[in-house]
């Protein structure tokens, strides 16, 4: 292995990771990641969404080398993985499938262990960065503490800081808010965007649509290991088109000019007719209705959540795909 | 990305400091902790019996029981080679067999394993480290027993020069530094065990079946050295040249068996541990 610079270029070095056809099927088992191509900008906080057994650890545990691919390529700091494991990772913080910890070793113990198997980190620094990993989660009371003794929250934390003992380029972060209240969540949350704010780049799986939306600038969509779509998040959203919502003690007449006019799937509800947002200008669809002598009490287009996007997308109900 | 960054410096010591974490972290389980007081407590067993059968001015043993048991009374530092022949056969190698069954295994089914090898341990330092420490749990282990014996022997029974098997006369310092080199023997002879219990580890991503399996091997193996019919077996087997040890007991030594069973030691930690890393480097790790 190269002491090389981690970021020669390498047909890669457009994106923090990169996979291309990147496929895996588990011994005896189905694809669990089917031709994922998938780019995450440097810099960016980028949501990686998917229902349940979409494969989104699937391809976190790829990216990290602790399975190899069955078909494809990935990248990650621009150069290959698993083969560059040794190094790539040690820029790389990660938190996969919830944390793993001593349960006989107090929490400050755990992060010294996972820190002296880290070849980069420097042996004298070693206390003093637990110390400050463990004041950055909020667990410094609680660090001389035996980790089995720890609730599910604080698991959590002390695996968010172990990501966090050294500077790191990448954060991978598979569900990091699992657990944690809404205190702690909000915590998580500033933290992420500190984090980016100092040019991490951050990956972070999530079902928490929310979440996803107030700390992303970018995300992807999974479903039964394949990728639906990725891109900015304010694309994404905007992709599912917001619904224009008339207000009238007029419906009927309202619906009908709506349609006149060639607005899709309107649907009447008491006082209130809703719409596909048209592309032509609102106003002349508010002059219409007007001209109509529909009397308009409110008049105006409801965005779509990335909640609706994603719906809409994955078109799946609560059962997880088999 | 145009931010060029040099690789961080490996730290030059980061091998030992892993070694040390692994030592730390296997040293502090209760488990260990359970297993050197069994270990500890089989002398001091022995050497009650012993005090309790021979309170009456008779030799112990009478024939019976372990190697150098009928000695003890007049010596009390054959009680370590005594308890180092009681222990050989399956106290010791359970115990190792434990350790090194649950050394990888157990850290895949606690999921502390994808942890180490993304900070990254990296697979073969990872291996070797866990390999030496199951070494120095073999060394550890021996020593227990034999310290617990020397001590056990030296409140229960007088001390002073000895009588080798051979008849001849050696001096109490002389018979000490045999004690601590047949010790060593001892651990060496657990060497086998460690490797076959790594490898068993390898496999499975559950310390208990690991533990279990390994366990089970060294309930198997000795008797299979005891069927006539799989003579032709027996040279091969991990077991068959354990109580060699004896031999460092004689006037002068008998280095047949003696090496036989290092050389066969030496085989299997090659072989077992070559099988291990090819298993464990190329693994898919998912728990
Ligand atoms: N170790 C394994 N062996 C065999 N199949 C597996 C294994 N791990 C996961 N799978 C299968 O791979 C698919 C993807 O699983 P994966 O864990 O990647 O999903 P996920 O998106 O992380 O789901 P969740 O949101 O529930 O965490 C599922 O169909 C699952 O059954
Ligand atoms: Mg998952």
């Amino acid at each position: 292995m190269g002491e090389a610079s981690a970021t020669e270029p390498d047909g890669a070095d457009d994106g923090v990771i990169v996979t291309r056809a990147l496929s895996k099927r588990y011994r005896g088992g189905q694809l669990a990641v089917d031709g994922l191509r998938l780019t995450v900008p440097a810099g960016s906080v980028f949501g990686f969404l998917g229902p349940n057994g979409s494969g989104k650890t699937t391809t976190i545990r790829m990216l990290m080398g602790l399975i190899e691919p069955t078909s494809g390529t990935a990248h990650v700091l621009g150069r290959p993985m698993p083969r560059s494991a040794r190094a790539v990772l040690p820029h790389v913080g990660a938190l996969i499938e919830g944390p793993a910890l001593y349960g006989f070793l107090s929490g400050r113990d755990n992060l010294l262990r996972y820190d002296a198997a880290d070849p980069t980190a420097d042996p004298r620094t070693r206390r003093t960065r637990v110390a400050a990993a463990l004041d950055r989660v909020g667990l410094t009371a609680a660090a001389g503490k035996k980790a089995k003794a720890y609730s599910l929250g604080m698991k959590q934390r002390l695996g968010l800081a172990a990501a966090l003992l050294q500077p790191r380029r990448l954060l991978v972060l598979d569900e990091p808010t699992n657990g944690l209240d809404p205190q702690g969540m909000r915590e998580i949350r500033t933290l992420i965007r500190e984090l980016a704010s100092d040019g991490t780049t951050v990956f972070l799986s999530s079902h928490l649509l929310d979440e996803i939306e107030q700390v992303c600038t970018h995300a992807a969509v999974m479903t039964r290991g394949r990728l639906i779509t990725q891109g900015p998040v304010a694309d994404l959203s905007a992709g599912a088109r917001g619904r224009l919502v008339v207000t009238t003690p007029d419906p009927a007449d309202a619906a009908r000019v709506l349609k006149e006019l060639g607005v899709a799937d309107v649907v009447v509800a008491d006082d209130r007719v809703t719409g596909e947002a048209p592309e032509r200008d609102l106003a002349e669809v508010n002059a219409a209705l007007v001209t109509a002598g529909v009397r308009v009490r409110g008049f105006g287009v409801e965005r779509a959540s990335l909640e609706d996007a994603f719906v809409a997308l994955t078109g799946e109900g609560f059962d997880v795909a088999g | 990305m145009s931010r060029a960054e040099a690789v961080r410096k490996v730290s030059p010591l980061w091998t030992f400091g892993l070694f040390r974490s692994e030592l730390l972290t296997t040293f502090r389980r209760w488990r260990t902790l359970a297993l050197l007081g069994v270990l500890a407590a089989v002398p001091v067993l022995v050497g009650v019996a012993v005090r309790i059968e021979t309170g009456d001015g008779s030799s112990a043993g009478g024939g019976g029981g372990p190697a150098f048991i009928s000695q003890v009374t007049n010596n009390g530092l054959f009680l370590v080679f005594t308890a180092l022949a009681a222990t050989l056969p399956f106290f010791l190698p359970m115990a190792v067999g434990v350790v090194a069954g649950d050394a990888l295994a157990g850290e895949a089914s606690a999921g502390t394993l994808r942890y180490l090898l993304v900070a990254p341990a990296g697979r073969s330092r990872l291996l070797l480290t866990k390999y030496a420490t199951v070494m120095a749990f073999c060394l550890v282990a021996t020593l227990v027993v034999a310290l617990s014996a020397l001590t056990v022997g030296a409140v229960l029974f007088p001390l002073g020069d000895l009588t080798t098997i051979s008849g001849t006369r050696i001096s109490f310092t002389e018979g000490l530094a045999r004690a601590l080199l047949i010790a060593l023997v001892v651990a060496v002879s657990l060497i086998g065990v460690a490797a076959l219990g790594l490898f068993v580890s390898t496999l499975t991503s559950s310390g208990i079946a690991a533990m279990a399996t390994t366990v089970g091997l060294l309930i198997t193996v000795p008797i299979l050295d005891q069927i006539p019919q799989l003579h032709a077996l027996h040279p091969y087997l991990f077991s068959h040249y354990w109580l060699s040890f004896a031999d460092l007991m004689r006037e002068p030594v008998h280095w047949d068996d003696l090496t036989k069973n290092l050389g066969l030691q030496a085989v299997y930690a090659a072989v077992f541990g070559s099988a291990a890393w090819a298993r464990f480097t190329a693994k898919d790790i998912t728990a």
